[in-house]
C-alpha cells in the first residue's frame, strides 16, 4: 500500500489500561492483558502503542502524532515504516484494523 | 490404591498411590524426615500398565491429577523414579501459588542463589555441592518465586543425581543417605540423595533472591554478563507456569529480572563452579 491513498487502513489500538509496557535494557516488554501474551518488542513499537492508545489512526496520522512528540529522522521513510509496523501489530492483536463502512 | 504414602515438600503436599509395595517403601525410607501434611495438593498414581503386568515383567504407568498422555511406562525397579517424575509433573503442570523456575537454589544469610539451565547444565549437582559447603540447600529442580514478596520458596525434594554426579556426590557427602542406584533410565544412571537435615528442617524458611546463575558444564571457566532482556527470555523458557499465572507471572518475573543480578558461568569441575559462584556472590549478592 502506498499510504497516500485516501482509503489507507486505519487501526484501533488497545487502551493504555489494557497493556503494560516495561522497558528492559535494549528491548521493551509489552504485556497484553486481554490475551495474556507477553510481547518482546523494540523501538518504535512502544512509542506507537503509547501514541495510539485507545485511538483510531492510519499511518499518516500516526506519523504526524509521533512527529509532535519525538525528533523524527527527516530522511527516513517514516510513513512506510509505520505502515509495516501497524500491519505487524495487527497480526499480534495489539492493534485492530478498522474497516470503513 | 494398595499402597499409599503422603509427604510434604516445601509448600506442596503429595499423596502417592502405588500398585506395588516397593516404590512406596523406598519413598518412606528416603522421605522419613519430611513432614506429612493434613491436606493433599496432588495425587500421583503408580499403576500397572495392565492387571497382569503387576506380576509379569511389571511396568509402571505414571498417572495423577496432571498427566502426559504419551509418557512411557518404566520398569518396576525404577518405580521410585516414576514417583519422582510424577511429583515433578504435578508441580510443573499444576502449581499456581508461585512462579516456577526450572532451577536449583541455595541460601546463605537469608539470601538465595538461583541456578538455572537445561538438563545436564549441572545445576542439580551444583546445589547439592553448595549444600555441603556452608549453604542451605533449597532445591535442585524447581525454584518457586512468590508473586507478592518475590521471595524464593524452598522445594527441597530428593536430589536427583545423574551419571558422573553420583560418584562425585558419594565422595563429597559420604555420610548422606542415598536411594537405590537405577541403571538405564531414560536419563542414564540415576540415584537420589536425601538433602542435608537442615534443608528439610528449614524447608518453610524463604530467602531473598540475590544472584541468578546460568551454569554450563564442560567449557573452560568463564563468566559472561547478561542483558535483562536475554535473562527475561530465558526465564520465561525455564518457567513451566509463567503463561498460566497471567499478569501475576509477568509482574513477578519482570521484578525478578530487574532486581537480581545475573551471570552465565562455564565450568569444567565442581570445584571451579563453586569457586566462580562464591566469587560472584561476594561481588554481586
Amino acid at each position: 500500500m502506498t499510504g497516500l491513498l485516501p482509503f489507507e487502513t486505519r487501526y484501533r489500538a488497545e487502551k493504555a489500561a489494557d497493556i503494560i509496557i516495561r522497558p528492559l535494557d535494549v528491548m521493551t516488554l509489552v504485556y497484553h492483558r486481554r490475551s495474556g501474551i507477553t510481547h518482546i518488542v523494540a523501538q518504535p513499537v512502544p512509542e506507537i502503542l503509547l501514541a495510539m492508545a485507545g485511538k483510531v489512526m492510519n499511518a499518516a496520522e500516526l506519523a504526524a502524532k509521533l512527529a509532535q512528540e519525538y525528533d523524527m529522522d527527516d530522511n527516513a521513510d517514516v510513513h512506510a515504516v509505520l505502515s509495516e509496523r501497524l500491519e505487524e501489530l495487527a497480526s499480534l492483536g495489539l492493534v485492530e484494523p478498522v474497516h470503513a463502512p | 490404591m494398595r499402597h499409599e504414602f503422603r509427604v510434604r515438600v516445601g509448600p506442596a503436599a503429595f499423596r502417592i498411590g502405588s500398585d506395588w509395595a516397593a516404590p512406596v517403601r523406598q519413598m518412606r525410607d528416603l522421605y522419613a524426615d519430611y513432614p506429612i501434611a493434613d491436606f493433599t495438593d496432588f495425587t500421583v498414581r503408580l499403576e500397572a500398565v495392565s492387571p497382569l503386568r503387576r506380576f509379569i515383567r511389571p511396568s509402571v504407568a505414571i498417572n495423577g491429577d496432571y498427566m502426559l498422555p504419551d509418557a512411557a511406562p518404566l520398569p518396576l525397579d525404577q518405580g521410585l523414579l516414576a514417583a519422582e517424575m510424577g511429583m515433578n509433573l504435578q508441580m510443573a503442570l499444576g502449581w499456581r501459588r508461585q512462579l516456577i523456575l526450572h532451577a536449583s537454589a541455595a541460601e546463605r544469610g537469608g539470601k538465595a542463589m538461583i541456578m538455572t539451565g537445561a538438563s545436564g547444565s549441572g545445576k542439580s549437582t551444583l546445589s547439592a555441592m553448595l549444600g555441603q559447603a556452608g549453604w542451605r540447600f533449597m532445591g535442585d529442580e524447581f525454584a518457586l518465586i512468590d508473586p507478592v514478596t518475590g521471595d524464593a520458596v524452598p522445594y527441597p525434594r530428593m536430589i536427583s543425581l545423574k551419571n558422573q554426579a553420583i560418584a562425585a556426590m558419594r565422595s563429597a557427602a559420604p555420610d548422606a543417605r542415598f536411594g537405590p542406584l537405577m541403571h538405564d533410565t531414560p536419563k542414564g544412571d540415576i540415584r537420589h540423595m536425601v538433602p542435608p537435615e537442615e534443608a528439610i528442617s528449614r524447608m518453610d524458611e524463604r530467602a531473598k533472591p540475590a544472584l541468578l546463575l546460568f551454569p554450563r558444564f564442560g567449557y573452560a571457566p568463564a563468566v559472561r554478563e547478561m542483558g535483562a532482556g536475554e535473562v527475561f527470555m530465558r526465564l520465561t523458557q525455564a518457567s513451566t507456569n509463567y503463561v498460566a499465572l497471567g499478569e501475576a507471572g509477568f509482574t513477578v518475573l519482570t521484578r525478578f529480572v530487574e532486581q537480581v543480578p545475573a551471570r552465565a558461568i562455564d565450568y569444567q569441575s565442581g570445584e571451579e563452579a563453586i569457586a566462580l559462584a562464591e566469587q560472584l556472590w561476594a561481588e554481586l549478592a
